[in-house]
């Protein structure tokens, strides 16, 4: 059996900037659990730049931002192992693991951060019709066949959903000679960054069709072709307004799934809403000393607001460690109407500074007020000029404001349009 | 390349034949017109091992599948394939549906099925509580179970070729040819020969029964499409649910399967195109509206996959198993719809009993019943595992995350005896893809792990052979 302090699973973005605060704050022994061949994540299959903008200052490609903390991971000369996987954690946080080396790891640690990330929904998951050939595959897959592999996947794409991985895609495959045909999205509005669609589609005259989705998929050994269709308000297919397009791939940018398994399996609660962990401003799941950040806790839109998420929680697991984080009582958070979800979904009592709630909208909304109440007070109300589910947004609650509440009580942040 | 016995189909059934004739002293060919086997209804189907309530007493389905189910918990346990005898209930919702229970019962009891029990309601709730309120009472067979379909068909196929068994893929059977007692199969391109044929050619029996003459097969492709459920709502049925049976089959039911997930289909429909396997949206909707009816909670939500395949329907309304007319060295084994999986290893021992009695094969010393288990470190103990990579570290690899598949089974599935040569191949041997992200992390690492042990570029690699090739030329 190892021990360790803090066993950070994942040494992505996430795991790393976890790990880096938490030795700022002083803690020795860390070690960091990584799946794949190298400290990085998904980053490094992502070439592409627009990283950093908000965390640095400045624009960097995914491998370059990832560098910058596996640089620091080793000048701090904090433990990882790649190529190992976690398969399970215990009620009393020992967390075994594999790999080729070592074999089966037994890790007692005081403290657990979980930054496993998350993955693409498949094509299942959309119940999409047609046959099952070759050629259908996530946008995510397809990145790494043409990044880190060096093959192209397919020559006449369609791709369906407008997230970000799929706008990107729209763009690496047409710079490395594929055709994509368009970009289909259910929604009548984008998910993706407004300036990857500038960027990725409007710059190469890739045609975005809003509330459209794919009804059908031909071909029976590679794909051949899709049917696509109109969808009405409720994202039915429009019955007549079918329309076949030829290709040999379908890429699928559908949404991203937090990773959840070892959480689920430990019995750690989770928001139904953002499929992660129910955490405290400290992001500490209801599991005593078990922390999530990045994108296994809620899905993020800027790798900026991983990092800056998973140092909060790299410093709170410090603060367990060192005895200083006490139990204490709770207020909780709660989006209420377009909001659809709040994180952290409750603060401790005793917390000494401010706390900002991270929160997403389920609908595009032009000079809203976002009202932040807890019972008939009304805390905090400001106009926004713009909000979009493709965006999160933030409120400050001040230390001043928490003091004043009673145990129990309920934040609740609602969006007035 | 000269054989006693042709096998046509690698099916559950043609390979289960195949493993049962291993037994005996004489050269034996599996002929695949695909890239691997189990690829037509051995690998779509509801993995359910039937009671044997269903079938007309005195026909061939209502004696093999009874015998067949009776055979499946050994033979499962020998060939190391993941069976589970859960039971079934056929439950009724209504007075009149009662009645079609009593009436299934009496059959039941006619064809040999032990244990059939009519529940009442209160019993079926206690049994199956997310039953619908709306179910007055349930026929209970504790004979049936669940099994994993292209498991066992692999399995069969393993263990024939220990036994001396070859098997052929890509070999589409294209002409046969009669002279001197000697067949000659050709795809094509090659030939062999062969003192017998056994058609186990599934929805296709009829088109190689004709290349001998024999018009007598009318295989109807009956098609039933299915939806897949993640792990995390596999307790919602215990046992496995049906409804009421009709003309068209057994209806939509709700199973557990082995792995864990749950099951809901089939559709059926007669179609034209046998290779013909598309979901559509409006069957997919119907299947669940109907599941709903058994157990209310069900939701697409959890849906991970949705699939179809083909049932070879036969107008004779029975299995057909029989010498040709036209040679009586020409078995067909045809028309093997549900309960085909159930009664697969009666059909196995039926055929050996029409054709080695008059071959005089004698059994060969030295038989294999069974194949080597294989590693499932999903399944082992923290010590096993410690074992197991100590002795091979591809073992402390993992390959697929949402299944904890190693690199390690994926290297056994390529270099098992007629290994996969393709990722769905290595998919339904080792489970690497099948899980909730349905190979979308796990997919280009079992590429590039077929492309390595088979020495061929990535770009080689298909998803099922012919051209499901995934990758093409290299980026700029």
């Amino acid at each position: 059996m190892l021990n360790y302090d803090i066993v950070v699973i994942g040494g992505g973005p996430a795991g790393m900037a976890a790990a880096l605060k938490a030795r700022e704050c002083g803690v020795e022994s860390i070690l960091i659990l990584e799946r794949a061949e190298s400290l990085g994540g998904i980053l490094e299959q992502c070439i592409h730049t627009g990283f950093g903008l908000q965390y640095f200052g400045e624009e960097l490609s995914g491998p370059e931002y990832a560098d910058r903390f596996i640089k620091q991971v080793n000048e701090q000369k904090i433990e990882y192992k790649v190529d190992t996987m976690a398969l399970q954690i215990t009620d009393d946080n020992i967390v075994y693991a594999v790999n080729k080396t070592d074999g089966l790891l037994e890790i007692q640690a005081k403290a657990i951060i979980l930054a496993m990330g998350c993955r693409e929904r498949p094509r299942g998951a959309l119940n999409i019709a047609g046959t099952r050939a070759s050629g259908i595959m996530s946008a995510g897959t397809a990145q790494k066949y043409v990044n880190i592999d060096g093959y192209m996947p397919g020559k006449k794409v369609v791709i369906l959903g407008s997230g970000d991985i799929g706008l990107i895609m729209a763009r690496r495959m047409t710079l490395e000679g594929a055709k994509v045909e368009c970009v289909c999205e259910l929604m009548p509005y984008s998910s993706g960054l407004t300036r990857n669609i500038v960027q990725c589609l409007d710059d190469f005259n890739i045609p975005l069709y809003l509330s459209t989705t794919v009804v059908d998929i031909h071909g029976k050994d590679r794909v051949t072709g899709v049917t696509i269709a109109s969808v009405d308000e409720n994202r039915r297919p429009i019955p007549g307004t079918e329309r076949y397009i030829e290709c040999d791939t379908l890429l699928l940018s559908v949404g991203l799934i937090p990773e959840n398994e070892l959480t689920r399996a430990v019995g750690i609660d989770l928001d139904r809403v953002t499929s992660g962990a129910v955490v405290d401003e400290y992001r500490e799941t209801n599991h005593k000393g078990v922390f999530a950040c990045g994108n296994v806790l809620h899905v993020h839109d800027l790798v900026d607001f991983v990092t800056l998420e998973s140092q909060t929680a790299g410093e709170g697991a410090a603060r367990y460690v060192q005895g200083k984080k006490k139990d204490s009582d709770f207020i909780t958070t709660k989006g209420v109407g377009a909001v659809r979800y709040i994180v952290p979904q409750k603060i401790n009592l005793d917390n000494e500074g401010d706390v900002k709630l991270f929160f997403r909208v389920g609908n595009t909304f032009k000079n809203a007020t976002v009202k932040v109440t807890c019972g008939d007070e009304v805390l905090i109300s400001k106009k926004r000029p713009r909000l979009a589910p493709g965006e999160m947004e933030n409120v400050i609650i001040k230390n001043s404001m928490l003091k004043s509440f009673a145990k129990d009580s309920v934040i609740e942040i609602t969006v007035e349009a | 390349m000269n054989f006693d016995v042709a096998i046509v189909g690698a099916g559950v059934v043609g390979n289960l034949i195949a493993r049962e004739l291993s037994r005996y002293d004489i050269k034996i060919a599996i002929l695949e017109k695909c890239n691997d086997m189990a690829m037509g209804t051995s690998k779509a189907n509801s993995a359910i091992v039937h009671a044997g309530f269903d079938a007309k007493p005195g026909t061939l389905k209502a004696k093999l599948n009874v015998s067949g189910t009776s055979l499946m918990p050994d033979l499962c346990k020998t060939l190391h394939v993941p069976f589970k005898p859960v039971g079934s209930l056929v439950v009724a919702f209504s007075e009149e549906e009662k009645e079609t229970l009593n009436e299934l019962l009496d059959r039941g009891v006619k064809n040999g099925v032990p244990g059939l029990e009519i529940y009442d309601r209160a019993k079926l709730k206690e049994v199956e509580p997310n039953i619908s309120d709306s179910a007055v009472a349930a026929l209970w067979a504790p004979t049936a179970g669940i099994v994993c379909p292209y498991e066992l068909t692999i399995a069969a196929a393993e263990n024939a070729v220990i036994n001396g068994a070859e098997f052929i893929r890509n070999f589409e059977v294209k002409s046969i040819k009669q002279e001197n007692g000697l067949f000659t199969v050709s795809n094509g391109e090659r030939e062999i020969t062969s003192k017998y044929i056994i058609n186990a050619a599934g929805v296709f029996c009829d088109e190689i029964a004709k290349l001998i003459g024999d018009d007598s097969i009318h295989t109807t492709p009956r098609k039933g499409e299915y939806m897949l459920c993640d792990k995390s709502i596999g307790n919602l049925a215990n046992h496995t649910i049906f409804q009421c049976p009709s003309k068209m089959g057994k209806g939509i039911l709700v199973t557990p399967t082995v792995d864990g997930n749950l099951l809901i289909g089939p559709s059926a429909l007669d179609i034209e195109d046998k290779t013909d396997v598309t979901t559509t949206a409006s069957t997919l909707a119907s299947i669940l509206e109907t599941a709903k009816k058994s157990v209310p909670v069900l939701t697409t939500r959890e849906v991970i996959t949705s699939f179809a395949g083909l049932r070879a329907h036969c107008d004779r309304d029975d299995f057909i198993i029989e010498k040709s007319t036209k040679n009586p060295n020409f078995i067909n084994v045809a028309g093997i719809e549900s309960p085909g999986l159930s009664s697969a290893p009666a059909i196995a021992l039926y055929v050996r009993d029409m054709i080695i009695p008059e071959m005089g094969a004698a059994e060969k010393p030295g038989f294999r019943p069974d194949r080597d288990e294989p590693v499932r470190f999903r399944h082992m103990s923290n010590e096993e595992r410690k074992a197991i990579i100590a002795k091979n570290p591809a073992y402390g690899r993992i390959i697929c995350r949402c299944e904890t598949i190693t690199e390690g089974e994926i290297l056994d599935a390529i270099h098992a005896p007629a290994g996969a040569r393709d990722v769905d191949g290595v998919k339904r041997r080792t489970r690497a893809g099948m899980g909730r992200c349905q190979g979308g992390f796990c997919g280009s690492k079992v590429v590039e792990l077929l492309a390595r042990e088979l020495g061929v570029e990535i770009n080689q690699i298909t998803k099922f052979g012919g051209d499901s090739k995934i990758l093409y030329e290299r980026t700029k």
